[in-house]
């Protein structure tokens, strides 16, 4: 059967992406946050994933206005970036796992989450920046899984949906049939805005609160409304709907292997976290 | 929950999708440098080939991201806009908030202490 080997969230703005290309990881102003990295790279070289479930939001490089789904599950042999808009490198296809993601779209369906399936998507920043993070060497890296939730037009899915979301999707990979060690990723947040007179807004003490009960007490931070939400987050803090889903899909108790907060790299609070299920214990990291 | 609404922050809903369709249809075909190119080419075509309104080729002529917004421009989609004139969202926050880009900056390194 497969098992979830662990959870991993983490920022993904596009600015990470141009700091990588020019070689700024220890770069003072960066440093903070790419340190966080190579424990999790660590990590998943002791746990060997087989494949990378990775929870993320399109920016509006796939998906458009015309039709926007809610939960966008990707069911390709591959997966392609673009520019854009801002001329983002391209890189090499990532691999998928069709059999897998469509065992998910199935049992997701089947336990009530109505799912948009897509034989074509391409992915962006928010899904290739985690990738490239966390495997920089590509022979190493997972194949994988990307499920875009829409926050780019409200009304987006609520926290407390994207929370059983990630329950439904914890349920999902545990019936999978086939021996794979797989692991969820969510992106985005933490607290930051990019658009209106609040741009700029950023809540450190938000943001600490949240990487606190993510990780002991899940339910509380699902029960925000999306308003309140992005009050106390602005309008792309809204983004930690993701990584509740990454929550969701993991056991009730989880052990914390590493929390990493650092403000700010460009407009955001950059967040980074590593969760492994406690009924693993033989996973655990040495 | 409150439904106050939060200053300064825009929430992109149904009404502002039906009245930005034809601005954010534009910035979205901006991924293609191809589309960039002939929008930068030919500005007033492009913009009457996607049939924008007076006040949304109004704010694409003034380049400024609140009146973009205003007109019912997504940010996801406008950061496509800004970006063929290699801006960032840290050169947008600045436009919005009043304030230079360093001043922005300043304040965003100012909120990690």
């Amino acid at each position: 059967m497969a098992r979830i080997v662990g959870g991993i969230a983490t920022t993904h703005v596009p600015s990470i992406g141009n700091a990588l290309e020019k070689g700024l990881e220890a770069d003072p102003y960066w440093k903070p946050f790419f340190d966080a990295f190579p424990p999790l790279r660590r990590w998943l070289d002791e746990v060997q994933p087989d494949v990378a479930v990775v929870l993320y939001n399109d920016h509006g490089l796939n998906f458009f206005l015309d039709a926007m789904p809610t939960f966008a599950v990707g069911a390709a042999a591959e997966y392609r970036n673009e520019d854009e808009g801002w001329g983002i490198p391209t890189s090499p296809p990532f691999s998928g796992d069709p059999r897998l993601s469509w065992h998910l779209i199935e049992s997701l369906m089947h336990d009530d989450f109505d799912i948009c399936s897509c034989q074509e998507m391409l992915v962006d920043h928010a899904f290739t920046i985690p990738m490239q993070l966390l495997w920089p060497a590509r022979s190493t890296m997972p194949r994988t899984i990307p499920i875009s939730i829409n926050t780019v037009q409200h009304p987006i899915p609520t926290p407390s949906r994207c929370y059983r979301f990630g329950q439904a999707l914890g349920r999902a990979i545990a019936s999978y049939p086939e021996d794979l060690r797989v692991v969820v990723i969510g992106t985005g947040g933490l607290s930051h805005q990019l658009d209106g007179e609040r741009a700029g807004f950023i809540n450190p003490a938000f943001d600490r609160m949240c990487l606190q009960k993510i990780v002991d007490a899940p339910d509380e931070l699902a029960s925000y409304a999306t308003l309140d939400l992005i009050r106390e987050a602005g309008a792309q803090g809204a983004e930690l709907i993701m990584w509740l889903a990454m929550r969701g899909a993991l056991t009730g108790s989880v052990r914390e292997l590493q929390s990493t907060y650092h403000v700010p790299i460009s407009n955001t609070a950059a967040g980074v976290l590593l969760l492994e299920n406690t009924t693993r214990p033989e996973l655990a990291i040495r | 929950m409150t439904d106050q609404p939060i200053p300064g922050t825009i929430l992109f809903n149904g009404a502002n999708a039906m009245k930005g369709y034809a601005l954010n249809k534009m910035c979205f075909s901006f991924n293609s440098r191809s589309n960039r190119e002939a929008f930068l080419r030919d500005e007033e075509e492009y913009m009457a080939r996607f049939g924008l309104n007076e006040q949304q080729r109004a704010a694409i002529k003034s380049r400024n991201v609140l009146a973009l917004l205003e007109a019912g421009g997504n940010i996801y989609y406008l950061a496509k806009f800004a970006g063929i004139f290699h801006l960032g969202v840290q050169d947008i926050g600045a436009q919005q908030t009043g304030v230079t880009v360093e001043e922005f900056k300043a304040k965003l390194l100012a909120a990690g202490c």
